[in-house]
């Protein structure tokens, strides 16, 4: 792949006063009367929050709505995973929060790599999303007056979080489900579960449809539309163990990004340092037990390398308290990235935990023995009631074994201000552009990110998109349809008559080690060109030795698996080519070569302050750039000092 | 810890059945090695491995997210809807249940509003239609008052929570001898019923989705609490005590 950077990518952001620029941009748009909408029909891909609430929204405003999800109910989106809240601007709680405030601290969490202009908008309308989930019946926790309560939440100095016991993904999932669901009722959304979408298609360079698969009947069907949105969701799975759902996947984005959209920043993955550990090779997922373990948890290896015995047999002169030794000040409370890095170096040099040897231990016994265990378990019985549940072990009387996951990715489709990717007529919504988070995400801004994209930023967008060309009326039967999906089945028939020796899930599991292990949470030149050219062996084994079962008539998730399997093994090409051009650390990408005396990520603003948009060629991918510059909040390192 | 094995050998009985209109029939498969970590679901996993490695087809079973929220893995284990474990889904059940040597038979959920797709996936989409009779509130985008506009108690916000906490499984249908969607179907209605903003809708409602669950083919609730028993988030039968006083409120006024 050649890193050149022959052209600027402008994301058209507004200029002017950064908090007007979302009301005055929104001024400036075309309308389209209420009674014309119904002309159009737009196909949204995904129904988590951003695709539920931008297929209901849209509908509401009287647009025709197509809804493809690749579960059998829209309900069932990874959104409901997510545990810990939703932020808002309310200031509720009279602790000096702001718009400015949410502003100011996404853009510096981001690690200034995201878009100024973008994160305003959504600190703004952050507000108007709790007023539209109150009002859809979402039960957030309340004060005894009544009123919504609040937390604190991942290291914000104010109280802006709001939530619903610990399913606050799935309360707001649920919402939006509702909303949808009515529209489902009204006509004017037609609902199509279990399909996913294998083919863009595309007329005279604007996106006119898709193609997707009924994954019952394995039928290809062509879907044609006036605007396509996807709403599909992160690349984690790339890593395979992650906590992301079986079925989360790149192919929609990539298959986009094949046809013409850039995909930017890729290496900006988010890892997060307390999951549940791998017991073994079966395993398939990881589960995130939330960070606020960290308060009162401490965090510690044997001081023996390959020491074996039982964690109550070690005395506390053999065991290495390692966060608190290398970072006095902070000590187990160190940042997300600082402690997972730490958990990995660890291990990797021999010091890990239980029968796999890749866990640290998060011991309770002081807090235990300082609060009492009731104190601990009022904090989080829910947390320990999980953990041994799914090791059997008791965390009351057994340190618990964590170690870091990968849990959230940053990167995406490349998207305008108008969430417009490089082909026109084809937005990207939530976790699946790259636009708001920068190289890192605070905690509970992704929920925000999904609903204000689909809510509140795409209904004005897209209709200025309608709104400002003719549509020339597009069928099912044109050409550009039947190439697609002859594309599709033809890959699909490719992947089949392989019949070799190697099963899917044997692929994945080698992939998602070596970007675990080489493009993970620690890269360095070396590792990222050993990566690159160990996918490359991958993917040509895949394409040589994959076995895939059954045929394409009938549903065949061994089928599904390997097409998304085989995106990932050209996806995950580009990831390492992004982490191995930015030279330099930030937010979740970290080179080992950059870095301060205290292992901090140490970013060279000088080269850049951009974003890295890439293209898609057969000759390799190109990249470009879109500068960044930050008018409200100046460029600082970020300490914890 | 010391006596009990690290591996389990386990005979299974799993249900084949290559579409909806062909009969099915247990297939019986013989694993070993099985560690007592994995989720029954990584179980399933291996016997597909395996399967597919000899040239098979592997079975087809509905899963996802794997850690209990999103509701999409069914099955029935040893008769049990979810598993011998209390008030968790099957991805969440793991091996340590099972003893050396066990025969274990997995089973699709089985209603007759709930058909077999293929092996152990099942059609549940008669719980969309139910929601989308009136399981929301009807509020547009843009239109929602502040958010503190309308004080909630806490008894009701958790209340509504326990109702809202519902993942859509159906495992209360299968568990049900009548295959009732009583409580999916209260959950929602309870849920919206004890919130301010669901009072607009709140006769609408409860008549149009009972009318849906029954036209789905769902059989009627005669207080087996067999659903309660089984519901991997332990959504309590009193909800469906608040939809039958929802349901005849509504009757009694009339407003439909």
């Amino acid at each position: 792949m050649s890193p050149t950077a022959d052209r600027r990518l402008d994301g058209r952001c507004p200029s002017g006063e950064m908090a007007s620029r979302w009301t005055r941009h929104k001024f400036d748009l075309d309308l389209i009367n209420p009674a014309n909408r119904r002309r159009f029909h737009i196909v949204v891909v995904g129904t988590g929050l951003a695709g539920a609430s931008a297929a209901a929204s849209l509908a509401e405003m009287g647009y025709r709505v197509s809804a493809l999800c690749i579960q059998d109910s829209p309900r069932r989106a990874h959104s409901i995973a997510a545990q810990g809240g939703i932020n808002a601007a309310k200031a509720y709680r009279n602790d000096g929060d702001s718009v400015h405030r949410l502003f100011y601290d996404t853009v510096k969490g981001g690690d200034f790599r995201a878009r100024e202009s973008n994160v305003h908008r959504l600190a703004e309308v952050s507000n108007q999303i709790i007023d539209q989930c109150v009002a859809l019946g979402v039960p957030f926790a309340r004060e005894y007056g009544g009123t919504l309560a609040n937390r604190s939440f991942g290291g914000a100095q104010v109280a802006r979080t709001f939530y619903a016991r610990g399913q606050t993904g799935q309360q707001l999932l649920l919402g939006a489900y509702g909303a949808l669901m009515r529209q489902v009722h009204a006509g004017r959304v037609t609902l199509l579960p279990r399909r996913e979408m294998v083919e863009l298609v595309q007329v005279g360079g604007v996106a006119r449809g898709i193609i997707a698969r009924n994954l019952i009947s394995g039928e290809y069907e062509r879907h044609a539309a006036d605007a396509v949105l996807l709403c599909t969701g992160g690349y984690g799975n790339v890593f395979r163990l992650s906590t992301n759902a079986q079925a989360s996947n790149v192919t929609a984005s990539w298959r986009c990004h094949r046809r013409g959209a850039f995909f930017a920043n890729p290496c900006y993955t988010q890892i997060h340092p307390t999951c549940i550990p791998v017991s073994g090779d079966h395993q398939s997922k990881l589960t995130l037990m939330s960070e606020s373990l960290r308060n009162d948890g401490r965090v510690w290896v044997p001081s023996l390398a390959g020491d074996e015995r039982p964690p109550s047999d070690i005395p506390e002169g053999e065991r290495d308290y390692y966060l608190e030794r290398r970072y006095p000040s902070f000590g187990n409370l160190v940042p997300r990235d600082v402690a997972s890095r730490a958990a990995k170096r660890v291990c990797d040099d021999g010091f890990g935990v239980g029968a796999t040897g890749t866990a640290v231990y998060l011991d309770f016994a002081d807090a235990i023995g300082r609060d009492s265990r009731a104190a601990v378990e009022g904090r989080y019985g829910n947390l320990f009631q999980m953990y041994e549940m799914i090791t059997g072990e008791d965390p009351y009387r057994v340190p618990m074994r964590i170690f870091p996951a990968v849990h959230y990715t940053m990167g995406g489709l490349w998207v305008d201000y108008n969430l417009q990717t490089t082909i026109p007529g084809l937005f990207a919504l939530g976790e699946a552009n790259f636009s708001d988070h920068g190289a890192n995400r605070l905690g509970a801004s992704a929920l925000m990110q999904g609903l204000a994209d689909g809510t509140f930023v795409i209904p004005a967008t897209i209709t200025a998109h309608l709104a400002g060309r003719t549509v020339e009326p597009v069928g099912p039967d044109a050409p550009a349809f039947g190439e697609a999906e002859a594309a599709a089945r033809e890959r699909d028939e490719r992947i089949l008559s392989v019949r070799g020796g190697s099963t899917v899930s044997t692929l994945h599991r080698e992939l998602g080690l070596c970007l675990w292990n080489q493009v993970g949470m620690s890269r360095t030149e070396q590792g990222l060109r050993e990566a690159i050219g160990r996918v490359r062996d991958l993917r040509e084994r895949f394409w040589n030795d994959v076995r895939v079962p059954g045929e394409a008539n009938h549903l065949n998730p061994s089928l599904e698996h390997a097409g998304r399997l085989a995106d990932f093994l050209e996806f995950a090409e580009l990831l390492a080519t992004d982490a191995l051009q930015r030279e330099e650390s930030c937010g979740g990408h970290f080179r080992e070569e950059h870095q301060t005396g205290e292992g901090e990520a140490l970013r060279n603003d000088e080269a850049f302050c951009h974003v890295a948009a890439w293209e898609h060629d057969e000759g390799g991918a190109v990249r470009h750039e879109e500068p960044l510059s930050f008018e409200e909040v100046h460029l600082v390192t970020r300490s914890y000092k | 810890m010391g006596a009990s094995p690290t591996t389990l050998r386990l005979t299974l009985h799993v249900w084949r059945q290559a579409s909806r209109d062909l009969p099915g029939a247990f297939e019986v498969h013989h694993l070993e090695g099985i560690s007592v970590d994995m989720s029954f679901l990584e179980m399933l996993d291996v016997l597909n491995e395996g399967l597919t490695s000899q040239g098979r087809e592997p079975f087809c079973f509905d899963h996802d997210c794997r850690e209990g929220i999103c509701g999409m893995c069914s099955l029935v284990i040893n008769g049990q809807v979810h598993g011998p474990d209390q008030e968790i889904t099957t991805c969440q059940l793991h091996m340590r249940h099972f003893a050396d040597g066990d025969t274990i038979v997995v089973e699709p959920f089985r209603a007759r509003a709930l058909p077999v797709v293929r092996d152990l996936v099942v059609d549940r989409s008669a719980f969309d239609r139910i929601i989308a009779e009136g399981g929301y509130i009807s509020t547009d985008a843009g239109s929602a008052p502040e958010g503190n506009a309308l004080p909630i108690s806490t008894a009701a916000a958790d209340e509504a929570m326990d109702a809202a906490a519902c993942i859509g499984c159906a495992g209360c249908v299968a568990a049900c001898p009548n295959a009732s969607a009583m409580l999916f179907t209260a959950a929602k209605v309870s849920h919206l019923a004890q919130l301010p903003q669901g009072e607009p809708e709140r006769e609408r409602r409860v008549l149009a989705m009972v009318e849906r669950m029954d036209r789905e083919g769902f059989g009627g609730c005669t207080n087996e609490r067999e659903c309660q028993a089984a519901c991997p988030k332990g959504i309590s039968v009193a909800h469906i005590a608040r939809l039958n006083r929802e349901f005849l409120r509504s009757s009694v006024l009339g407003r439909s």
